[in-house]
């Protein structure tokens, strides 16, 4: 099976690849997936005052696909608002990077990183504990 | 550097000498090796002679105990459905292993369903099961004994010659699917107590769609029902017209590996351990799957922790190898053979295995060190895995949010 152009650009040039401080209440982090189903994303955003994402870091354990749809979702979401980035559908990233059926799921699991890395930093910002309780819980 | 191939035990190029011999076979002696009335035919027939005594001799056998085959998922599939079939008399039971190859797997279970019943022996961590296990498992009626000579992703050889004695003991008939290790390691048939044994050409630098199925003659005359009907060819165990080309490629193929194999095993041996310790060398956290000791000379099974095989494979495009991870194939199941061998999901989703060849190189394996060092630091640094072990997280007890 050949990879599409933009999964191989993304994969040799991921973007944002990183961490944020999991810790900070502006930032929220989303860790999807296992290792033993081959495919892992953690996925964080940084939010202004105004719930603007101003900054997207991820990191990925799983194949080609896995790494370009995180690293594709983290160009998407920056610039966005929470609400927007709520918006996020896994197809899109079907269509961009060209994936075939076999790796729809590797889509999926970008879109619901995302929707874990905004629902964490609504959920701190909603709320006064210190926000590392909610890592330590991902893991 | 153009590409280097490290795919072996998949299959192997054409041998030029192989193809040479094989080629006169598809011009003028095109002949039907069962046409017993001319030139034609006897041409023909006195070149499958001639490579039924080259494959023969590789094992130690004799010439009248090779059949031909389209290659060992033919011939695995002969053999076990075949005994099954003859011996119902005797009894319903089989032994097996759970890390064999699907073309013994399967036929297995299919017998599972037509009432006979299989024991599934585990492997030990390294991929070997002992002569003991083998014993325990063992019953009167017990009618077939089916454990590949060496493991196509790991490498691992079992101690066939301790299975072929007790089995010898029990008069129960042995079968091993030696496709891997055939022309890579020493097999005597005599010695080691063999009754079946399947072969096929493409892995020995012979062509695709071409095999063979020892069948002992004597001491036990092993009898098999055949799959294929029609003819009566290759003593009425399998019917058809003979592959004359192919079946020629297959025995020059074995020929020449059994000559170069005394040679060829240590130089091949000498650039495994060279690719290992040169990993070892530059990467922490990866270990070897198999057994070191027990093991063919051409295979080296890597987990690289934290790194994803299909993308380890993608950072390395001009570097031919496969992986244990699922992403690789459509089923979404890392290898079974690995998980047989007790590792966790995880690290058979990172595993990379190297099957060496006859045309590999140093340069290639000193190319390949490099180009797999760089990937995974690579993937590393983009790993959350990496990441959390590096903080000192155990990562078995973190819950996971499973898809």
């Amino acid at each position: 099976m050949a990879y599409s152009d933009k999964v191989v650009d993304h994969y040799q040039n991921p973007r944002n690849v990183g961490s944020m401080d999991a810790a900070l209440k502006n930032v929220g982090t989303g860790i999807v997936g296992a290792p033993e189903c081959g495919d892992v994303m953690k996925l964080q955003i940084k939010v202004d005052e105004n719930d603007r994402i101003v900054d997207a870091k991820f990191k990925t354990f799983g194949c080609g696909s896995a790494i370009a749809s995180s690293s594709l979702a983290t160009e998407w979401v920056k610039g966005r608002t929470l609400d927007e980035a709520m918006q996020l559908k896994n197809t899109e990233i079907v269509t961009e990077l060209a994936l075939p059926p076999v790796k729809i799921h590797c889509s999926v699991l970008a879109e619901d990183a995302v929707r874990a890395a905004i629902a964490d930093v609504k959920k701190k910002k909603g709320q006064t504990q210190p926000a590392a309780a909610a890592v330590a819980a991902n893991g | 550097m153009k590409s280097v191939y490290l795919d072996n035990n998949a299959t192997t190029p054409v041998d030029p000498r192989v193809l040479d011999a094989m080629l006169p076979y598809f011009r003028e002696n095109f002949g039907n090796a069962a046409s017993r009335n001319h030139r034609y035919g006897w041409v023909a027939e006195e070149a499958v002679d001639k490579a039924r005594e080259q494959v023969a001799k590789v094992i130690n056998a004799s010439s009248k105990e090779i059949i031909w085959t389209s290659g060992s998922t033919e011939g695995n599939n002969t053999a076990i459905l075949g005994v099954a079939h003859m011996y119902v008399d005797k009894g319903k039971h089989l032994i097996t292993c759970r890390i064999e190859h699907k073309a013994v797997i399967d036929p297995c279970k299919f017998l599972e369903t037509q009432g006979y019943e299989v024991t599934w022996l585990e492997p030990d961590p390294t991929g070997r099961v002992s002569a003991e296990q083998v014993k325990q498992a063992m019953r009167d009626d017990t009618i077939l004994v089916s454990l590949m000579f060496a493991n196509n992703e790991v490498g691992t050889i079992h101690p066939i010659a301790e299975i072929g004695a007790l089995c010898k003991q029990r008069e129960i008939i042995f079968h091993t699917d030696a496709t891997q290790a055939f022309g890579k390691v020493p097999i005597d048939v005599e010695a080691m107590g063999i009754d079946l044994l399947s072969v096929s050409a493409h892995k020995i630098y012979g062509p695709k769609g071409v095999g063979a199925l020892y069948v002992r003659r004597k001491r036990p005359r092993v009898r098999l029902q055949p799959l294929i009907h029609g003819g009566g060819h290759e003593r009425g165990m399998r019917s058809g017209t003979l592959n004359v080309p192919g079946i020629v490629g297959c025995g020059t193929a074995a020929q020449v590996a059994m000559n170069d194999m005394p040679t060829e095993s240590v130089r091949i041996a000498g650039l495994r351990d060279r690719l290992w310790a040169g990993l070892s060398e530059h990467l922490t956290e990866i270990s070897r799957n198999g057994n070191p000791q027990h093991c063919l000379p051409n295979t080296l099974n890597v987990s690289f922790l934290y790194v994803e095989g299909e993308s380890l494979m993608m950072g390395f495009s001009d570097i031919a190898v496969s992986s244990g991870s699922a992403c690789t194939s459509a089923s979404l199941e890392p290898s079974y053979v690995l998980k047989g061998l007790g590792l966790g999901d995880d690290l058979a989703h990172s595993s990379i295995r190297f099957s060496l060849g006859r045309f590999t190189t140093e340069e290639e394996i000193d190319y390949t060190i490099k180009e797999v060092v760089k990937a995974v630091n690579h993937l590393r640094h983009m790993s959350p895995l990496y990441e959390m072990a590096q903080q000192g997280i155990d990562l078995s007890k973190v819950v996971w949010q499973h898809h």
